[in-house]
This record gives C-alpha cells, structure tokens and sequence, in this order.
C-alpha cells in the first residue's frame, strides 16, 4: 500500500450513489407521466396535504431521492463533528441512524465511539494528535519487493498489499474475495478487518477499488437497505421487484401507535400496502394485529375441522362419517347398512314403535350431546357468517374488475362513436376505483365484527356497514347495466352521483372507526396482543 | 479458487510439520485436502483428563475465506466430549466457527481454542437442546444457525 492509499484513506469523497443508467432514467420520466394521475387518486395523504383522520401522512420516494436523504443526515453529522462525510456515514450506522443518540454520545468521548464504530482515530481531533503517526507507524513494510500473504499463503509483489490503519496487511485478491463474499453470499454491508477480533471498517473507497461493479452496485443497495431498517419511518414497497420507498415522517409504527392507527400508505407505483405490517392491501378499518389473527384463522384448517364436528356423526357400528343432509332420524349406514337415530345414536330398533319420534330425546346423555354439538355449531356459524361476507366482498371487488375490463373497450369505442371526450367516458373507471375500495374496508369491517364485543358501538358500527353495503351493491349493479349510446349521459350521472355517495359512506366509516379507537372505545371479545 | 485452498493448506501442512504441534494436538489423518483429522487431549487437570476426542475438519472451496466444518468425530472409535457447547452428533456451537471466523484463523488455532474451550469447562454436560437438536440437525454444521449467548465456558 502506498502513502498515497494512505491518504485516501476515508478522504475519499464518492459517497454518490448516483449511479445512473439511461434506461433507468428513461422509466422514472415515463413513471413521472403516469404518477401525476395516480397521485391524485392513491395518495390522498401525500406530504403538504393536511392527512384525514384515519390516515397517516407519508411520501413515496424514488430511489434517488432516498439516497438524497441518507446524504443529508450524513452530511449534517459530518458537519457537526468535522469529520469525513465515510465516518459520519459509518458512525450513524453503527449507531442505527439514531443521530441524537450518536451526536450525544460523540460529545462525550470521540475515540470510544470511533473506535466502536470500527473507525481509526481522526487526525482532526484534538485529542487525537499523534493519529498521524500511529497510521504511519503501523504501514506496512512496503519497503521488500516481495510479500507472503498469510491468508492464501501466496508470495506476492508489494504493491498488492494492502492494509487498514490497523496495519493488518493482506494481499489484494483475499481481500477481494472476502469483501465479495460478506456482501454477495451473507449480505453483509459492514464488512470489518479479516484479522480475528480487528474491528477496523473497510471504507467505501476500497469498495469502490476492488470490487467489480455488479457486487459494488449490491453494496450500495445494502446499504441503502440497512437505513431502511434502521429507520421506523421508512419501509421498502413490499411488492415484487418495486424499487420505491415510503416515509412518514410523522408516523413511527410502535405497537401503541398500531393498536389505534392503520398506517395504509401507496407507493409511487400505486401499489397499496400497510406501514405497520406489510400486508399488501388496505386493511382499514381493521388494526394489523388483529388482521393478523383474522387472517391466521381463516387459513388455518382447524375450522373445517371444527365444521366437520359439528355437522357430521359417525356411525355407531362402523365409525364411519355421516352427514345427515336432511330428512328424518331413521338413519341407514350406506357402509355397514346399520340402522340407528340420529338424535340420541342407539340403535333404531329400540326405539320399538315410537317411529320418527325418539322418545329418548330428553333422557340426560342426549341432552347433554346435543347441547355440546348446538354450542360447537353456533361458534361456527358465526364465524362463517362473517367470514362469508368477507370472502364475498374479497371476490366481488374481483368480479367487479373484471367486469370493468369487459366494459373499457366498449366505452372507448363510444368515444369514438359519440361526441364524448376522454375524460367523460372515465366514469366507469372512477366508479370501479372506488368500489374497489369501499369492499375492501367492507371486507375488513366484518373481518372486525367478528372480534368486537356486542355494544352500542358496534350497533352504530354495524348501521354504518349497512349503509356502505347498500351503497355499494347498488353502485355494483348499476355498472352491470348495458351501456348503451342513447342513455349514457344519464347512466353517467347516475353513477357518478352514486360514486360520491358510496365513497361519502366510506368515508364516514373510517372515520368513525379511527376515532373511537383514539377514543378507545372498541372492545374485542378475544385478547389482542401488541403487534 | 482451488489454488488458494490448496497452497493454504500446504503452508499449514509444512508449518505443522516443521514447527511441531501444540501439546496435546495431533494429526491423525491430513493426506489430501478435503478433510483433515487432529486429536485434541486437553491436558492438565481438568475434566477431561486422559481423554482424547477427534476433530474433524472439511473445507470450502474458498477456504479461508469461509471457515471449515469443524465437528468432533462421533463413532465407533471416537466419542464427542462431553460439553455444554458440543452437541452428541459432534456438532459445536462455537462463534469462531460461524459469524466470527476470520481468514486469518487456521487449524491449529482452531483446535487451541477448542481445546482451551475444552479445558476451561466446569461441569461435564451435554447442551440443554441436546435430543432435540441431534434428532433434527443438518449434516453439515454450517448449516445450522446458532445463537451464540454463553461466553463463559
């Protein structure tokens, strides 16, 4: 390593992630075009618009624009403490972008956070004088033409050695090696010094020098993705190969805050997911832990079990599983061709000539069984009845859709047709937006219902679900109404009319919802745990 | 690739050869270059006086920038010591071996600190999660993530 290495040693400013390609360029443009609609529609809450009640401010960020932040904190440090912006950048790292933390604790003692942190002492510190000289003297010797690593055991020129202030000295290509496989095979973008317990970070400068761009690009999205796990206020969209990033900058998902708020946000793409648990749809009016138990329970499998408990007997002699599907108690094996009843399960012969009546209905043991099947299916059926509802509204949203795609070209070919601008014809798409929207927070309200405890609250939750409902299948049926050129105008009157009202009753749902539980006027009928 | 393994473990090899092994640490078997065998006894008085347990060592491709399997030898000949760290199938829960291995590490310093392991136990008893662990446990003990929690012993 030469003094010049030395040198550069953290000095070197390019902590740019702007690497740019054309192509990638080319898609932010277009995304620009497209996102100016979307915008309007998706973010309702995006940052300078002041956030409804049950919504949580928040803005959608390109790529670049987050490294622009990362940039920002990591010079504001840089310019506090007079260092490097590499060593602010590593410092805040270490310290899991907890600025005040790190700024506080640096005031304090310099050379014990440095040297936490895996960072050589600074020159510029007062306190740290004779830095200079402790990197120089632990230079390696450069002086001897030649030089064995003592990793790949190899006899090499001087030039290829390399070493940290710490002086551990290795030859280029086993750093190489090291440095890629700690961020290509583990993922691992604080790679420290290859010497057993040395702490020492390796720069981004040497990064830059020895890694090829492939792995060198990969460092910089680790990186990026270390601040965003780092950071409460910033998640990755969670959808497949999105590269945008979501802050709420007022909004920090604790599990206090979760158990009042549904953090539903839109990345720039349009893709819709929870702040707080990442569930790719808008769950509101429903808090994600109690999402998460709905969602727990509808798929695991204990419910068909319990289905099969309370809707089915087994036979007597063979044990094989009857449904009785209707009729009377005389029931015949189709198995074993055992006669039996169905009410108290004895054999049907006893039952001598009290035919189609068991007169052993009231003894005890029959009481018993049929009380213990009556509660078991009253439980189910509740739940299927909520369950149901939610299903149905999950797959009408779909219908819905679908629908919609069937009607678009023949609404474009109207355009064409008649003397309808453009936007005119966009009704249809308006309407199904938002009926989308409103069976989504329907699906969810029953998915609530069945976890609130019978009060006045859910009587007047209830009355607002009601109210949506209508609404909505009556703004469903109207879009299945054949759309033809003679009544369109009024058609699109009356649909957009039914628009506003539909998305007026969702409105008052959720903000209903969202107030009572700042309020905390919602009671569950099952314990509810942090999320 | 292959060339760094093979000339690393050459040097380790002559080094061995030339400057001797620590005490109580022998090769058994190092004849070609995927797997080497040493015996650890740890000597003194401890609790694994006049025991000798075997050390079996596999190497990557990339080794020593990834570490070796390292696993007591667990057979009709040898057994695994007994050890709050060392599971009945010869598996270790050693952090050097996982996250905190370092290129610069090598065999011999691997079997002294497994034999310093080894030595500064104080009560002879297998992991907490023994049954359940070797009932269940990948062949190779890199592919087990363990979590490292006890530096005491």
């Amino acid at each position: 390593m030469s003094d010049d290495a030395i040198s550069d040693y953290y000095s070197d400013e390019e902590m740019e992630y702007n690497y740019s390609d054309p192509e990638q360029d080319g898609d932010d443009a277009d995304l620009e075009n497209e996102e100016e609609e979307d915008y309007a529609q998706f973010t309702p809450a995006v940052l300078g618009k002041r956030p409804l009640p049950w919504e949580v401010e928040y803005e959608s960020l390109e790529p670049d624009k987050l490294r622009e932040i990362v940039n920002k904190d990591v010079e504001h440090v840089a310019g506090i403490f007079g260092v490097e912006p590499e060593i602010a950048r590593a410092l805040l790292r270490h310290y899991k972008w907890n600025k005040e933390r790190l700024i506080e604790q640096y005031m304090d003692g310099p050379e014990r956070v440095l040297a936490a942190a895996g960072l050589p002492a600074q020159s510029g510190l007062p306190s740290f004088s004779n830095s200079r000289s402790l990197a120089a003297t632990k230079k390696p010797a450069t002086k001897s033409k030649s030089f064995s690593c003592p990793i790949c055991a190899s006899t090499q020129p001087g030039e290829s050695a390399m070493a940290l202030p710490c002086g551990h000295t290795f030859c280029s290509e086993c750093w190489e090696m090291y440095i890629t496989s700690k961020i290509k095979d583990e993922g691992e973008c604080d790679v420290r010094c290859m010497e057993e317990g040395c702490a020492i970070r390796i720069p981004t400068a040497w990064m830059k020098k020895l890694l090829d761009s492939h792995t060198y690009a990969r460092y910089q999205e680790l990186l990026l993705a270390a601040y965003v796990a780092d950071n409460r206020n910033f998640e990755f969209c969670p959808f497949p190969s999105c590269d945008l990033t979501v802050m709420t900058p007022n909004f920090s998902p604790t599990p206090s805050a979760l158990s009042t708020t549904v953090p539903t946000v839109h990345c720039g793409h349009g893709h819709t997911f929870c702040f707080g648990c990442g569930e790719q749809q808008d769950h509101r009016p429903l808090i994600c832990a109690v999402v998460k138990m709905w969602l727990r329970k509808c798929a695991d499998d204990s419910e068909t079990a319990n289905w099969i408990k309370s809707n089915t007997k087994e036979c007597p002699k063979c044990v094989s599983t009857i449904e009785k599907n209707g009729g009377c108690n005389h029931m015949t094996c189709k198995k074993c061709k055992h006669e039996f009843c169905w009410v108290c399960m004895g054999p049907w012969t006893e039952h001598g000539t009290a035919w189609y009546n068991c007169n052993r209905y009231d003894e005890k043991a029959g009481v018993d069984a049929r009380d213990a099947q009556s509660r078991s299916r009253a439980s189910l059926e509740r739940y299927l009845h909520y369950y149901n509802r939610y299903a149905n509204h999950e797959q009408s949203a779909r219908l819905d859709r679908e629908l919609y795609a069937k009607t678009e070209k023949k609404m474009e070919e109207m355009q064409i047709a008649s003397e309808l601008t453009w936007i005119e014809v966009q009704f249809a798409k308006r309407a199904v937006d938002e009926l989308v929207r409103c069976r989504t927070t329907l699906k969810w309200t029953y998915a609530m219902a069945f976890y609130l405890e019978k009060n006045n609250e859910t009587i007047m939750f209830e009355d607002n679900q009601r109210d949506l409902e209508r609404a909505v299948e009556e703004l469903s049926e109207l879009l299945e109404s054949p759309i033809e050129p003679m009544t369109i105008t009024e058609l699109r009157s009356k649909m957009t009319n039914l628009t506003v009202y539909v998305q007026k009753r969702n409105e008052i749902m959720l903000n209903d919802t969202a107030q009572k539980y700042q309020d905390g006027a919602w009671i569950w009928n099952v314990s509810v745990p942090d999320f | 690739m292959a060339t760094i393994l093979t000339k690393r473990l050459n040097k380790e090899l002559r080094e061995m050869q030339t400057h001797g092994l620590p005490t109580g640490i022998t090769i058994v078997r190092a004849d070609d270059l995927s797997e080497w065998l040493l015996s650890v006894e740890v000597l003194g008085n401890t609790l694994y006086e006049g025991e000798k347990f075997c050390l079996r060592f596999e190497f990557p491709h990339n080794y020593p920038i990834d570490s070796p399997a390292v696993t007591f030898v667990a057979d009709d000949k040898w057994t695994a010591p007994v050890h709050p760290h060392v599971y009945s199938n010869g598996h270790i829960c050693a952090s050097i071996l996982g996250p905190e291995w370092s290129p610069v590490l090598s065999v011999v310093s691997v079997c002294l600190t497994l034999q310093s392991m080894l030595a500064s136990c104080t009560s002879k008893q297998r992991p907490p999660d023994n049954d359940k662990y070797v009932s269940h446990a990948p062949r190779n003990p890199k592919n087990t993530r363990f979590h490292y929690d006890d530096d005491t012993v």
